[in-house]
């Protein structure tokens, strides 16, 4: 369960003596969003750790299996065209689809948090180009550009150059919100005094305003993780994707492909489809979760 | 509205639409590679897919108007003024087509079936959106949430296929796809129509079902705010009728920051419904994409990509000009 650790220290914001873990846990209780949307992540990563040990995951590559079987004791949800297991090829695909997602969101979210900060924090001309340059490309429909990148590209997918080549278009909207967040952080007394102690602009980002907007960054890595997942689900539903890995998105283009909808194979597309609602509704909670953590008076609302 | 502002948006409009047109130009050439063009027609060559007599004309014709030999801000000049004149040269999988007439083919489907889920989604989400916020409607209408939540969280195409496989396989009730009977001539009659319209129904309904969710969220959390504000009190102490309230106080003032957000989200609502089409194989931009995409039709994913973005663009510039007559705020704002 390495998320659940990583957002719980997200919570305490370090410091993990005894009463502050007393307190998460109570915290977490009066936070059922957050608790049951980790609960679903940890469950996929249960899924795919139990299940790599549990299925021969070498029967995810294609002609491994005998094609089209309906769902069987052998192929607990059977096996495709191709003569791929479908469990299998689930088991193996599901870590690829959340790493796409995790590379896209680390990237977007590193420049995002760079140049949100310094367009909050230092306005001036910082400001007004940082924010004319995301003003311009944010309208911009992001499958259409990726569309074009990805099918231009010579060498063929790799998940990380799919990460690479969404996260191309991820860092706008959290360069926007981050900003917004820091121009009224920066009004706060607390920054005043510390200007007043004397620190220089990049420490009073780093020392107070980092720190204070943790669960709002959280909240926003979170929802720019289920952003860049759609994406790349996009891509990968028009045939621009890994071929060779059995991602959520490619395995639903296979499906596609091969007729599978209109001829009754629901094991093929169905497995895909739940991992990928139970992905989006998992991140949707635990963003939601971590949201009421950033902005305490959402707690009131019913 | 004043002149400044109508101008202001336009010059926006444009510098938008140069961004992307650059964007699309430049970041293919970041990644390293040789000719994609070259290689991808050698590889339909090799599988006999096209018409191989005439590939040496296609890469000649896609050199010479891209001007490939010439240095990169020529080519990139050319294909700017390319772009203006709407010229996307052939279309490499359906030759002797120019890219340009299949788009005019496939427009009308999409702007059709975009247009009515659009309208259809936002109000209909918006009034629900409104009523789980209201304190006087029903009790049942709270049992909504987790299924919108649900419902918000879907890829529109996901619910697609759930769609073709239960009303259209299982049930029957509807057909499998296409955007209208197989091997019926378009003909001015209500049979034909209605047999498009039927069509679309299944389309229409996973982006509309989709949809629903994020707009009836997004409303509920402005109506919220809303009704904390005094003139909601002075409202309610006046004695006004509740629909009065509800509609002219509440709803009327929360629909302002939705229909900015409408306008923000169009570029995932479009990209979301050109999945669906896939799909339902319906015939519009979409299933163009795909078709272009899975054929490596380059001057053809070109053209598609381009209509997609001009017509976001040129949405997001109708939705800013109407949003004044709806924000008087706006309309006096630095005349």
């Amino acid at each position: 369960m390495a998320v659940s650790t990583s957002a719980t220290t997200l919570v305490v914001a370090g410091v993990p003596d005894q009463g502050h873990m007393r307190s998460v846990l109570g915290y977490l209780q009066r936070n059922p969003q957050l608790v049951a949307g980790l609960l679903m992540i940890g469950a996929l990563v249960l899924f795919w750790s139990l299940g790599s040990v549990l299925v021969d995951v070498k029967t995810a590559r294609p002609l491994s299996a005998q094609p089209e079987l309906e769902p069987s004791f052998k192929y607990p949800l059977g096996t495709d065209t191709a003569g791929r297991n479908i469990l299998a090829a689930m088991i193996v695909g599901t870590p690829i689809t959340l790493r796409i997602g995790l590379i896209a969101a680390t990237i977007g979210m590193a420049i995002g948090i760079v140049l949100g900060f310094s367009a909050g924090y230092f306005g001036g001309t910082a400001d007004t180009v940082i924010r004319g340059i995301t003003d311009t490309i944010l309208p911009i429909p992001a499958l259409a550009v990726l569309v074009v990148i990805a099918s231009l590209l010579t060498k063929a997918l790799t998940p990380d150059s799919m990460g690479l080549i969404v996260a191309s278009l991820a860092w706008m909207s959290p360069t926007r919100t981050i900003r917004a967040q820091v121009l009224t952080m920066r009004e706060r007394t607390y920054i005043e005094v510390a200007r007043l102690c004397g620190l220089s602009g990049p420490e009073i980002v780093v020392r107070e305003l980092v720190p204070n907007l943790l669960p709002y960054l959280g909240a926003s890595f979170v929802s720019a993780v289920g952003g860049s997942i759609l994406a790349a689900i996009g891509l990968e539903a028009l045939g621009l994707g890994p071929q060779n890995e059995p991602t959520m998105g490619m395995t639903i283009f296979w499906a596609n492909y091969n007729g599978a909808i209109i001829r009754g194979m629901w094991w093929w597309w169905g497995p895909p489809i739940f991992v990928i609602v139970f992905l989006f509704v998992g991140l949707f909670l635990i963003s939601a979760g971590l949201d009421e953590v950033a902005n305490p008076r959402l707690r009131t609302r019913a | 509205m004043s002149l400044g502002y109508l101008l202001r948006r336009v010059v926006v409009f444009v510098l938008v639409m140069w961004a992307a047109m650059t964007l699309i130009f430049f970041l293919p050439k970041l990644a390293p590679g040789r000719d994609p063009i070259q290689d991808r027609m050698a590889m339909l060559a090799a599988t006999g897919g096209a018409n191989t007599a005439n590939i040496a004309d296609m890469v000649k014709a896609y050199q010479t108007n891209f001007g490939l030999d010439q240095p990169l801000y020529i080519q990139y000049f050319r294909y700017l003024g390319n772009i203006v004149r709407l010229d996307f040269n052939y279309s490499l999988a359906q030759y002797p087509a120019k890219v340009i007439d299949l788009i005019t083919i496939s427009l009308p489907w999409t702007v059709g079936l975009l247009t009515m889920t659009t309208l259809i989604s936002f109000g209909l989400g918006s009034l629900l959106g409104g009523l789980l916020a209201w304190p006087k409607a029903p009790r049942w209408l709270g049992y909504l949430i987790p299924p919108l939540v649900t419902l918000s969280a879907i890829p529109y195409f996901l619910l697609g296929i759930i769609f073709v496989y239960v009303f259209a396989f299982v049930l029957k009730l509807f057909p499998l796809g296409g955007g209208s009977a197989f091997g019926v001539m378009p003909t001015i009659s209500i049979e034909y129509y209605a047999d498009i319209l039927y069509h679309s129904l299944l389309p229409a309904l996973s982006i509309v079902a989709a949809a629903l969710g994020f707009w009836a969220l997004s409303m509920r959390g402005m109506m919220v705010t809303t009704m904390g504000e005094d003139y909601m009190i002075l409202a309610e102490a006046k004695g006004l009728p509740a629909r009065r309230i509800f509609f002219w106080y509440g709803m009327r003032n929360a629909l302002l920051p939705q229909t900015t957000s409408l306008a923000i989200s169009l570029g995932h609502l479009v990209s979301g419904a050109l999945l669906v089409e896939i799909i339902f194989r319906y015939p519009g931009m979409g299933t163009l994409l795909y078709r272009a995409v899975t054929g490596f039709d380059y001057f053809a994913i070109y053209g598609v990509v381009y209509f997609i973005i001009v017509g976001i663009c040129l949405a997001t510039l109708l939705l800013d000009i109407v949003y004044p007559l709806l924000d008087p705020r706006i309309r006096y704002q630095r005349a």
